[in-house]
C-alpha cells in the first residue's frame, strides 16, 4: 500500500492510501468529533459531525480518504458552530430526556453536547411521537433516542447477509427497523455488541443497567476526544 | 402539517391484498429470484395486488435471500408502494406550486366531494382512494392527477365528476376518458427538429474510435442537462478509462424537479434519439448495458417505449453487433416515487433494487456505479444532444449558445403566463425574453431551476440564463404579482424537500423542518430579525450535507430572503427579540373538556 | 450599595432544584451575605414585595398555574435564570408531550388507572379554583423569554452557585466542565 502526506493543521503526516482522514487525525492524537462514524465499521457520512475544511472545502472527514498533499483543518470557530448546530437539531428532533437514560453519562451525543457547552438548544423541541421497541428477549430499542445514524444497521450482521437491522420510511420519518425473526436467538453477547455499538441509549440491554455510578461514567469528569487529544500531546 | 403523500399509514378494513401465491412466483421467476431487481418485483406485486402485504414481503425476502427490513427498507422508501391498503383507484393529486396556481383546490375539494373522503384516504367500499403527490411533470397542464399509472390534465370539477362515476361503476381506467398528455413545443430548436434519420448518428459514431467521439464531444463543450453541468466528454472518459469487468450507461429520466417536463416531451417526441444517444455513449465508454430509469409518474409510457426499443432492435441499432462494431442493448427501470433518486448515485441504489439514498462520494459512479462497476449516468437531453452533435460535428454544435454555455437548452417553462410549454432556446437568452416570449405580464417572481434553483426578483430579469450566470436544468416556474410568494410558493417547495429528503444526514433531515417552522413562525406575524439571521447561518450546516438534495433543500428561503428581504421584514415585529408563540387559550382548551369545565383565562 | 434582590420559585419541578441550591452547604451564609430574597419558597415570602434582579426559575410550564407564575417573574425580575432539566427542556413532565394527549393522560390517572378506587361519580377535577392543565408541558423559554439556563437534574449545587456569584458580581461565568451535566 502506497503512503501519501497529508497536512492536518498545519503539520505533516504520513498515511497510507485508502485511509480516511478522521482515521488518520485520530491515530496522530487529533479528535475530530463524530457520532455516525466508528472505527472499524465501514463509514457512511450521516452525521456530518466531522465536517473539516478539506482543501478548502467542507467535507465530511469520515468518508474521504486522504490524497497526497491533502491540506486538512479540523476545528475552527464556524466548524465548531457547525457541530454544535447539528448536536442541538439532534436533541431537538428526538425525545431526549437525559435524566431518565440509562446511556446519560455514556452518551456520546449528550458529550457532544457538553464538549461544545451546549446550555440550551436554538431550536424548539419537536416532541415527535415515537415508540419503544422491546420484543426482543435481550435488547429494546427505545426509538425517541435513536438519532438514525445507522452504526447499528453497518455493525450488526454481516454484509452482504440478510440485515438484522434496517431503515425504514424516509426523511424524518425516517426510523431503525429490527427484523424480530432473526435476532429472536439473540445472545448476551450480541445484545453486549448491539448496545456498545449505539452511541446513545436507543439500544439498550435488558435486565441490567444504571451499574455504573454517577461520577465514574465515561464523560463525567472529562470531555469526548479527551482521549485522543492526550495521545496526541504525548507525541 | 400533515402531509398524506403516501399510503402507508391507512389500512382500510375488509381491503386483503390479492396477490396470490402462483402470481407472486411467476413475478419472482420473472426476474429470476434476483435481490438487485427488488423494485421491479415490488412494481409488479403492487400492481397485480395494491399493495404488497407482509405475507408477500415475507415470501419476497425468502426467494431473495433477504431479510423481512431488507424489504421493507426499499419498500417503505418509494412513495406509490402501499403496504397497507389498496384502492381499486388509487388518484395522486399533484400539490406542487403551479398545480395549486392553476386551481387545484377546487379540484381536491371536489374529488373529496364526490368520493366522500378527505384526502389520505380511502373510501369505504375500498374504491377509490385519494392521495397527494409531488410535481408529476405536467406543470403545462395542471392541475393533473395520475389513477393507476394514467395521467389526467387540465381537470376541472366537471372533468372530475365525471372520472368519479366512472370510476364507481368501476370502468377500466383505460377507457375512462380525460386521460391524455399534450406535449406543448412551443418552440422546436435544432436538437428537436427531426433532421436526420434514426441511426444515423449512431452509424457515424461507431465509424469513429472511441477516443476520437469522445475528443468531438469534448470539441463540442457539452455540458450535463441534468443541472450540474459536468462536461459529459470528461465524465465518458474517466468512465472508460475506470477499471471493471463491464460498463455500464443509465439514462436519467427521473426528472423529479418540481416544474420539468422536458424529458417527458423528447421521451415521447424522440425516444429513438435519447436511445440512440444511450448506444453512442455506450460504444464511446465500452458499455454493453444500458439502463434507462423513468420515473413511476411516467409508467404511462412504458408500452409505447418498449415498443420503440423493440422496433431499434429489428432495425439492428439495438441488441448485438450493432454496425458490425458492438453489442448494446437497454431495459427500462422503474422509480416507484422518490425525488432523490435523480441524484444519480441515488439513482443506482434504486437500479440495484435499494432504498434511493445517495452514497458517499468518492468513489464517483464513473469508477464505482451500478454493480460496483464503472458508470456514466446523463440526462435525457444530454444524450439527446449527443446524436445530433456526431451528426452535425461539434463545431456547428459550438456554434450555438455562448462560449461557455454552447448549444441549446429545452426549457419546461409554466406558472402564470399565456403559453406554458417546452421551449428549445439557443443559451445566453435573459429572464426578460422568456417572459416576452410566453406572454407572462405583472411578474413578481421567476423561479429559475425549480425549487434547488433561485428566485429572482424584476430587478434581475436582465441576467442572462446560461451556465456561467443563472444555471439551470430547465424548469422555469413564473410567479404572478397576485402570488403570496412566501406562502404558496417558498412554503410549498420547502415542504417538498422535507417530504423528498432520504434521511440520511442530520441537516437535512431535521434542519429542513427546523427552517419550515421558522418560516411558519414568520407567517402568523411571530418573527424577529434573528430569526433571519438563524436562517441565513444554517446556510452553512446545509453545505455539509452529503448530496445536492440537502444542499439545496434551504435555497426557496435563502434565496427570497436575499432577492425579496421586504417580504420578510413586512412580516417581522420591530424592536424585539423574542415574540412568544404560547396561547393560554389554546393550550387549555382540551384538558377543561375532558374536566368539563369552563376555561378561566381571568386577565391573562 | 443596597444588595441584589433574588427570587426563586418552583412551576412544574420536583423541587430537587431547590434542594440543590440548598446543597452550597455552608456557603448559604456567603449568599445571604450577597443577596437579598425576595419571593421565594426559601424565605416564604409569597408576592413580590418589590422588583428582582434575578429570578431563578425551577420547572417548565404544565398548567396555568405555572404560567402565571412564570410571567410574574418575568414581569418583576431583570434577569431570569432557569435552573433544572424540567424549566430548560420540559424534563420528565414533559414525557407526556409525545406519548399521550392531555385527555389520555387525565383519564388514565382519575378513571382508568388500577389505583383508582373511590372515583365512583367518574369525575376529572374540575373546581374553578384549581389550575388548568395543558395540552402539553411547555420548557419555560416557549412562554417567555429567558436570559440563562443551568442545566442538570439537579443542576450541580456547584453550578448553581458559580453562576449566581459571576451574574450578582458581574464576573464572567466560568462554568467547569464537571458540573454542567443534563442528569
Ligand atoms: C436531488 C437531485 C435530483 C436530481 N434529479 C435529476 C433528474 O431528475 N434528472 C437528471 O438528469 N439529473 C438529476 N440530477 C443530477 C444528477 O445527479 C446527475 O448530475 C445527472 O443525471 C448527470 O447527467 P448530466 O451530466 O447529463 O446532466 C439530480 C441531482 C440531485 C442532487
Ligand atoms: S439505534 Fe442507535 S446505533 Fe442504531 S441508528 Fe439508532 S442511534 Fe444509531
Ligand atoms: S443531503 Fe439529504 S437527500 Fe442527500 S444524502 Fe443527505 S439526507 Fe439524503
Amino acid at each position: 500500500m502506497s503512503m501519501v502526506i497529508i497536512t492536518i493543521n498545519g503539520k505533516e503526516f504520513s498515511a497510507k492510501t485508502g485511509e480516511m482522514v478522521v482515521d488518520v487525525a485520530r491515530k496522530n492524537g487529533i479528535y475530530i468529533p463524530t457520532l455516525c462514524n466508528m472505527e472499524g465499521v465501514i463509514p457512511q457520512g450521516s452525521c456530518r459531525i466531522c465536517t473539516c475544511l478539506i482543501d478548502g472545502r467542507t467535507m465530511a472527514a469520515c468518508t474521504t480518504p486522504v490524497s497526497h498533499r491533502m491540506n486538512v483543518e479540523t476545528n475552527n470557530a464556524e466548524l465548531e458552530k457547525i457541530r454544535t448546530t447539528i448536536v442541538e437539531l439532534l436533541f431537538a428532533e428526538g425525545n431526549h430526556y437525559c435524566p431518565t437514560c440509562e446511556r446519560s453519562g455514556n452518551c456520546d451525543l449528550q458529550a457532544l453536547a457538553y464538549r461544545f457547552n451546549v446550555l440550551v438548544s436554538q431550536f424548539k423541541q419537536i416532541f415527535p411521537t415515537r415508540n419503544v421497541d422491546a420484543k426482543n428477549p435481550k435488547i429494546l430499542i427505545d426509538h425517541n433516542r435513536c438519532i438514525q445514524c445507522k452504526r447499528c444497521i453497518r455493525r450488526m450482521g454481516g454484509s452482504g447477509k440478510p440485515a438484522w437491522f434496517s431503515f425504514k420510511d424516509r426523511g424524518h420519518k425516517v426510523k431503525v427497523n429490527i427484523d424480530h425473526e432473526l435476532t429472536a436467538d439473540f445472545t448476551d453477547e450480541m445484545a453486549q455488541k448491539a448496545m456498545d455499538t449505539c452511541p446513545v441509549g436507543a439500544i439498550l440491554k435488558k435486565e441490567k443497567g444504571f451499574d455504573v455510578p454517577i461520577g465514574r461514567r465515561k464523560y463525567d469528569t472529562e470531555p469526548i476526544g479527551t482521549e485522543i487529544e492526550k495521545e496526541g500531546a504525548k507525541l | 402539517m400533515d402531509n398524506h403523500k403516501s399510503q402507508k399509514s391507512f389500512v382500510a378494513d375488509g381491503n386483503h391484498c390479492s396477490c396470490d401465491c402462483s402470481s407472486l412466483h411467476t413475478i419472482l421467476a420473472k426476474y429470476d429470484n434476483d435481490s438487485s431487481r427488488l423494485m421491479d418485483i415490488l412494481i409488479a406485486v403492487q400492481e397485480k395486488a395494491g399493495c404488497i402485504q407482509e405475507k408477500a414481503v415475507k415470501e419476497i425476502a425468502k426467494a431473495l435471500n433477504l431479510s423481512k427490513v431488507d424489504v421493507e427498507q426499499t419498500l417503505s422508501f418509494y412513495h406509490f408502494f402501499s403496504d397497507g391498503a389498496k384502492a381499486d383507484y388509487a388518484v395522486y393529486l399533484n400539490d406542487s406550486v403551479v398545480a395549486e396556481m392553476m386551481g387545484r383546490e377546487d379540484i381536491a375539494k371536489t374529488f373529496e366531494e364526490e368520493v366522500g373522503v378527505t384526502f389520505g384516504k380511502i373510501s369505504e367500499d375500498g374504491k377509490i382512494g385519494l392521495f397527494n403527490t409531488s410535481c408529476i411533470g405536467m406543470n403545462d397542464q395542471e392541475p393533473a392527477a395520475i389513477i393507476n399509472q394514467r395521467v389526467f390534465t387540465k381537470l376541472t370539477p366537471e372533468k372530475v365528476r365525471k372520472i368519479v362515476i366512472e370510476m364507481k361503476n368501476g370502468k377500466s381506467i383505460d377507457d375512462i376518458v380525460g386521460s391524455n398528455v399534450e406535449n406543448n413545443i412551443k418552440k422546436q430548436g435544432p436538437i428537436l427538429t427531426k433532421d436526420i434519420e434514426v441511426g444515423e448518428g449512431l452509424k457515424k459514431a461507431v465509424e469513429m474510435k472511441p477516443e476520437t467521439l469522445i475528443e468531438e464531444v469534448r470539441q463540442s463543450n457539452l455540458r450535463g442537462r441534468g443541472g450540474a453541468g459536468f462536461p459529459t466528454a470528461m465524465k465518458w472518459k474517466f468512465c472508460r478509462e475506470a477499471a471493471g469487468d463491464k460498463h455500464f450507461v443509465m439514462c436519467n429520466a427521473d426528472e423529479g424537479e418540481p416544474g420539468t417536463f422536458k424529458d417527458r416531451v423528447i421521451l415521447t417526441e424522440r425516444p429513438e434519439m435519447v436511445f440512440e444517444g444511450m448506444a453512442i455513449a455506450g460504444y464511446a465508454i465500452g458499455a454493453e448495458e444500458g439502463i434507462l430509469y423513468l420515473r413511476y409518474e411516467y409508467k404511462y409510457m412504458q408500452s409505447f417505449l418498449e415498443n420503440v426499443l423493440q422496433e431499434m432492435r429489428s432495425k439492428k441499432l439495438l441488441g448485438e453487433n450493432i454496425f458490425g462494431k458492438f453489442n448494446f442493448d437497454i431495459r427500462i427501470q422503474f422509480g416507484g416515487g422518490a425525488y432523490v433518486c435523480g441524484e444519480e448515485s441515488a439513482l443506482i441504489e434504486s437500479a440495484e433494487g435499494k432504498r434511493g439514498e445517495p452514497r458517499d462520494r468518492p468513489p464517483f459512479p464513473v469508477v464505482k456505479g451500478y454493480m460496483q462497476q464503472p458508470t456514466s449516468v446523463n440526462n435525457v437531453e444530454t444524450l439527446s444532444a449527443v446524436v445530433k452533435i456526431i451528426n452535425k460535428g461539434a463545431k456547428w454544435y459550438r456554434s450555438l449558445g455562448t462560449i461557455d454555455s454552447t448549444g441549446t437548452k429545452l426549457m419546461s417553462i409554466s406558472g402564470d403566463c399565456e403559453k406554458p410549454g417546452v421551449y428549445e432556446m439557443e443559451w445566453g437568452f435573459t429572464v426578460n425574453d422568456i417572459l416576452q416570449m410566453v406572454g407572462a405580464k405583472d411578474v413578481q417572481a421567476v423561479q429559475i431551476g425549480g425549487p434547488s434553483g433561485n428566485c429572482v426578483n424584476p430587478a434581475q430579469f436582465n441576467r442572462k440564463v446560461a451556465y456561467e450566470d443563472l444555471s439551470t436544468g430547465g424548469a422555469i416556474i413564473i410567479i404572478g404579482k397576485e402570488r403570496d410568494l412566501l406562502k404558496d410558493v417558498v412554503l410549498n417547495f420547502t415542504n417538498f424537500f422535507i417530504e423528498e429528503s432520504c434521511g440520511s444526514c442530520v441537516p437535512c433531515r431535521a434542519m429542513t423542518v427546523q427552517y419550515r417552522n421558522r418560516l411558519e413562525k414568520i407567517l402568523r406575524g411571530n418573527g424577529v430579525a434573528k430569526d433571519i439571521e438563524a436562517m441565513l447561518e444554517w446556510e452553512k450546516v446545509m453545505k455539509t450535507n452529503r448530496c445536492g438534495l440537502g444542499h439545496s433543500a434551504a435555497n426557496p428561503i435563502l434565496t427570497t430572503i436575499q432577492n425579496f428581504r421586504e417580504l420578510y421584514d413586512a412580516k417581522l415585529q420591530k424592536d424585539t427579540d423574542y415574540v412568544s408563540e404560547f396561547n393560554l387559550e389554546a393550550a387549555v382548551q382540551e384538558s377543561c373538556k375532558a374536566a368539563g369545565r369552563q376555561p378561566n383565562l381571568g386577565g391573562e | 450599595m443596597s444588595k441584589p434582590v433574588v427570587a426563586t420559585t418552583s412551576l412544574a419541578g420536583c423541587f430537587g432544584c431547590h434542594m440543590s441550591l440548598l446543597d452550597i452547604d455552608e456557603r448559604i451564609l456567603d449568599l445571604i451575605e450577597l443577596v437579598e430574597f425576595n419571593k421565594s419558597p426559601i424565605d416564604d415570602i409569597k408576592t413580590f414585595t418589590k422588583e428582582c434582579d434575578i429570578g431563578i426559575i425551577e420547572g417548565g410550564c404544565c398548567n396555568s398555574e405555572n404560567v402565571h407564575v412564570l410571567k410574574e417573574f418575568r414581569k418583576h425580575c431583570k434577569t431570569l435564570v432557569v435552573i433544572g432539566e424540567c424549566g430548560r427542556t420540559g424534563g420528565l413532565p414533559a414525557m407526556r408531550n409525545n406519548n399521550a394527549s392531555i385527555t389520555e393522560c387525565l383519564e388514565e390517572a382519575y378513571l382508568n388507572c388500577v389505583s383508582v378506587q373511590a372515583n365512583d361519580e367518574k369525575i376529572i377535577p374540575n373546581d374553578d379554583e384549581l389550575p388548568m392543565i395543558l395540552d402539553r408541558v411547555y420548557p419555560c423559554n416557549e412562554v417567555v423569554k429567558i436570559d440563562y439556563f443551568l442545566p442538570g437534574c439537579a443542576p450541580r449545587a456547584d453550578l448553581i452557585w458559580n453562576a449566581l456569584v459571576a451574574l450578582v458580581t458581574g464576573d464572567e461565568m466560568n462554568l467547569p466542565y464537571e458540573v454542567v451535566k443534563y442528569d
